[in-house]
């Protein structure tokens, strides 16, 4: 790294965005129909890759414990439904999660550095990392420093990343740009550059409590950079959407833009991830319907 | 992971093709007394429906409908009340746009996508346009009461078989003519289906008529005493045998012909949406378009990046059957422009031309050309001169920004170009240079029944559509 005229010059030196091409790209890939087999192969894809998220200021113990429960049986009628990816926590109830996942397989993502808004000193933002990684979470989510990018101190961003990606130490750091307050696609196609250089292991469109929250061209862009980031390096990050996405036809329309964007590599939870909640119930709904061929009411799907 | 996408196909239970189809003169559907012949199905050559065909008589006997309709009814109606009429097809046209769709992509060839969400919705737009000006041509910039020119004869080609027909009729009826239109001969259907569309709206009878046929049709046609207008889309050689034809007469002619569009890459371009609009440029309607983007001039500083980017979207490229919806690129519309397709394209490599194309499995029946792209083009190889309406694109390298107009005017035609830049003043500077009739900046193939549309050169002249549109069917 050549300090922070290098940093500038770099993000500022990447092909821009049109953002009236990306959106309709975005959209034009929404049209696909993905039925059938397709469908019923998309829904099993969607459920291994969901980041069960519970993110309130009430959260307590008794609340993530049923979040992890449902996580690891989503459906406890078909014992053949895939388990989630991870359940995202804010990290004081980290350990609670790691607890009760113990031995699932599914990941522990505490959102740290002052998730949402990020502004906290950075000895408390790496505080904060290190207490949930020293409760169990095995990934981190953090948040960059949306006020230091928007005002062009790049270099503060990229060393807060690196930092945090530090303190997590073997956890997996997934890097929230919070797309919504970024606005443009210019913005987003910087901040995924800058995160990866950094060492982000997955970037991730946003926290959920700004909107708009993930959208199919901001994800778009992300897929675009991760993909050319893997052929510039040869290391290939992971992207994740999140906030927003409510519906079975949503999370099918992230597939298909992985599809047809980064690719198949990335089809798998260990490079994409949708970060949700009230989504997994209505693939369940879905994948049910798909199986029976009727819909079944929302009372035969478990709360959490 | 492999994601393939399970088979989604249209139905085609929405349309209900008819074995036969007469002409449509007078309001009503007769006989032909030409040879009969088939229209097909390019994605597996099935027969669709015979379809009559007009002799000279045939015409003669529509010319002389569309007078009587002129004489009668439409050329002394009020303008207000014409828009009733061309509002009420507008409406129709939408409320049947999935038929019309279908039918459209199973004698084209055209995946369902574009005919669903680009053919039918501009079909309609262009009607509700027009409709609009009826009753306000005393405000469209030709005097405070222009008069209709009359009977009105049209010629369309296949490649947008519904569209070019609403770009003619529309205006045509709005001005007060009435039209005699023959569509292309491998792509009647929807033109015939419109004739039961005017029918339904009660058009009277001679506002539209519509005579099937091949090239004799469409010459009794253009050469006929009593069409006191012409009006032809298609090749710049038939454009020329029509322009001879009508040379010396009193008929007033517009013509929109073939096109070798430049589509140019300036290396501060949005590269991501730029290669969008490459594939959209010359893979949108399988290349069948006059103002395709089939000269990609990429600057040389990124050419190498641009086109690693190109050839990996083309891999994603859908090719099959025009009723599935994920179907990107459908079948050529018959063996014939196939048959040239293949020859321009051997010659291409012949010239030393590098030619590439993705893995691609194509159906076994039907006609199917997979998209292709050539490499190392100069500006003397006939690839780069000739227009080969079909899914292949020839690319060539620029330094500057002058080079780049001179190697994009460097062609006889001047229907259309695209300029990709973030720069706006190079667009604007490029715009004022690029001898086209439509310059896209930042996108390719858009349209607007708003927007005038027309060639220079051997592109042909006239304006189709705007207030522009307006004028070819106007007395001025």
């Amino acid at each position: 790294m050549g300090g922070a005229a290098e940093l500038r010059a770099f993000l500022h030196g990447l092909p821009g965005v049109d953002q009236v091409g990306a959106d309709e790209r975005a959209a034009r890939l929404a049209t696909r129909s993905i039925k059938t087999s397709a469908k019923a192969q998309a829904i099993d894809l969607a459920i291994s890759m969901v980041d069960l998220t519970t993110l309130e200021g009430a959260d307590t113990p008794g609340k993530v414990r049923a979040l992890c429960a449902k996580g690891v049986t989503p459906d406890p009628g078909d014992p053949d439904v895939p388990k989630v990816a991870a359940i995202c926590v804010y990290p004081d109830l980290a350990g609670v999660a790691a607890e009760a996942l113990k031995g699932t397989g599914i990941g522990v993502a505490a959102v740290a550095t002052s998730f949402p808004s990020g502004r906290a000193p950075l000895e408390a933002k790496l505080a904060d990392t290190r207490a949930a990684v020293r409760a169990g979470a095995t990934e981190i989510d953090m948040v960059i420093d949306r006020g230091a990018f928007l005002a062009g101190d790049y270099l503060k961003v990229y060393e807060e990343i690196v930092a945090v990606k530090e303190a997590c130490g073997d956890a997996h750091l997934k890097v929230i740009f919070e797309t919504g307050e970024l606005v443009t696609y210019d913005n987003v196609r910087r901040a995924s550059w800058l995160a990866m250089r950094a060492g982000a292991d997955f970037i991730k469109t946003s926290t959920g409590k700004v909107a708009p929250a993930a959208t199919l061209p901001v994800t778009l862009i992300m897929l675009e950079a991760v993909r050319d980031f893997r052929d510039l390096t040869g290391r290939q990050v992971g992207v994740k959407p999140a906030g927003g996405i409510r519906t079975t036809k949503d999370a099918i329309k992230y597939l298909v833009l992985v599809n047809e964007t980064a690719g198949p590599d990335w089809l798998t939870p260990e490079h994409f991830r949708l970060g949700a909640s009230s989504l997994l119930n209505d693939l369940l709904m879905q994948r049910r319907k798909l199986a029976t061929g009727a819909y079944s009411g929302p009372d035969h799907f478990t709360l959490d | 992971m492999d994601f393939q996408y399970a088979p989604a196909p249209e139905s085609r239970a929405v349309v209900d093709i008819r074995p036969s189809y007469g002409l449509f003169i007078g309001g009503e559907f007769v006989d032909g007394h030409g040879e009969p012949f088939k229209s097909i199905d390019p994605s597996n050559e099935e027969p669709l429906a015979e379809i009559a065909c007009a002799d000279a008589a045939d015409v003669d006997r529509a010319v002389a409908a569309a007078r009587a309709a002129y004489d009668g009814v439409w050329g002394t109606m009020p303008g207000r009340e014409r828009a009733k009429y061309l509002y009420r097809i507008a409406r129709i046209l939408q409320e049947r746009s999935r038929e019309l769709a279908v039918l459209e992509s199973i004698d084209n060839g055209k995946p369902i996508r574009e005919s669903r969400d680009v053919d039918l919705p501009l079909v309609a737009a262009h009607f509700f346009y027009y409709a609009g000006w009826a009753d306000k041509l005393g405000y469209a910039g030709f005097g405070p009461d222009p008069r209709p020119l009359g009977v009105a004869g049209q010629v369309i080609p296949w490649n947008f078989p519904l569209l070019m027909l609403a770009w003619k009729i529309a205006p045509a009826l709005a001005c007060g003519n009435t039209v005699v239109l023959k569509p292309a001969e491998t792509t009647p259907l929807t033109a015939l289906a419109f004739a039961e569309i005017c029918r339904q709206a009660d058009l009277p009878p001679g506002v539209v008529n519509i005579v099937t046929g091949a090239g004799d049709t469409g010459r009794a046609l253009v050469e006929h005493d009593g069409v006191d207008k012409v009006a032809f889309t298609g090749s710049t050689e038939v454009g020329r045998r029509i322009a001879r034809a009508v040379a010396g007469t009193r008929k007033k002619l517009t013509l929109e012909l073939g096109g070798k569009a430049a589509n140019v890459i300036f290396e501060d371009a949005a590269l991501d949406q730029a290669v969008e609009g490459v594939v959209n440029g010359i893979f949108f309607n399988q290349g069948h378009v006059c103002c395709a983007g089939s000269r990609l001039l990429v600057q040389e500083s990124v050419a190498d990046e641009l086109l690693d980017r190109l050839k990996r979207r083309m891999t994603t490229l859908r090719v099959g059957d025009p009723l599935d919806k994920n179907t990107d690129v459908g079948a050529i519309n018959s063996a014939e422009q196939l048959a040239k397709i293949r020859a321009l394209s051997e010659i291409g490599e012949r010239e030393g031309a590098t030619r590439w194309s993705p893995p691609c499995e194509l159906p076994q029946r039907g006609f199917w050309f997979v998209p292709t792209v050539f490499t190392g083009v100069a500006q003397s190889h006939r690839i780069a001169r000739e227009e080969i309406f079909g899914p292949v694109l020839s690319v060539l390298t620029f330094r500057t920004p002058a080079e780049a107009v001179e190697k994009a005017n460097n062609t006889p035609y001047g229907l259309s170009a695209g300029v990709w830049t973030e720069k706006g003043s190079r667009i604007l500077w490029m715009a004022e240079r690029l001898r086209a009739g439509v310059v896209w900046a930042n996108t390719f193939n858009k349209f607007d029944p708003a927007s005038p549309f027309g060639g220079y050169k051997e592109s042909g002249f006239g304006r189709e559509g705007g207030r522009h549109g307006l004028e070819a069917y106007l007395n001025v």
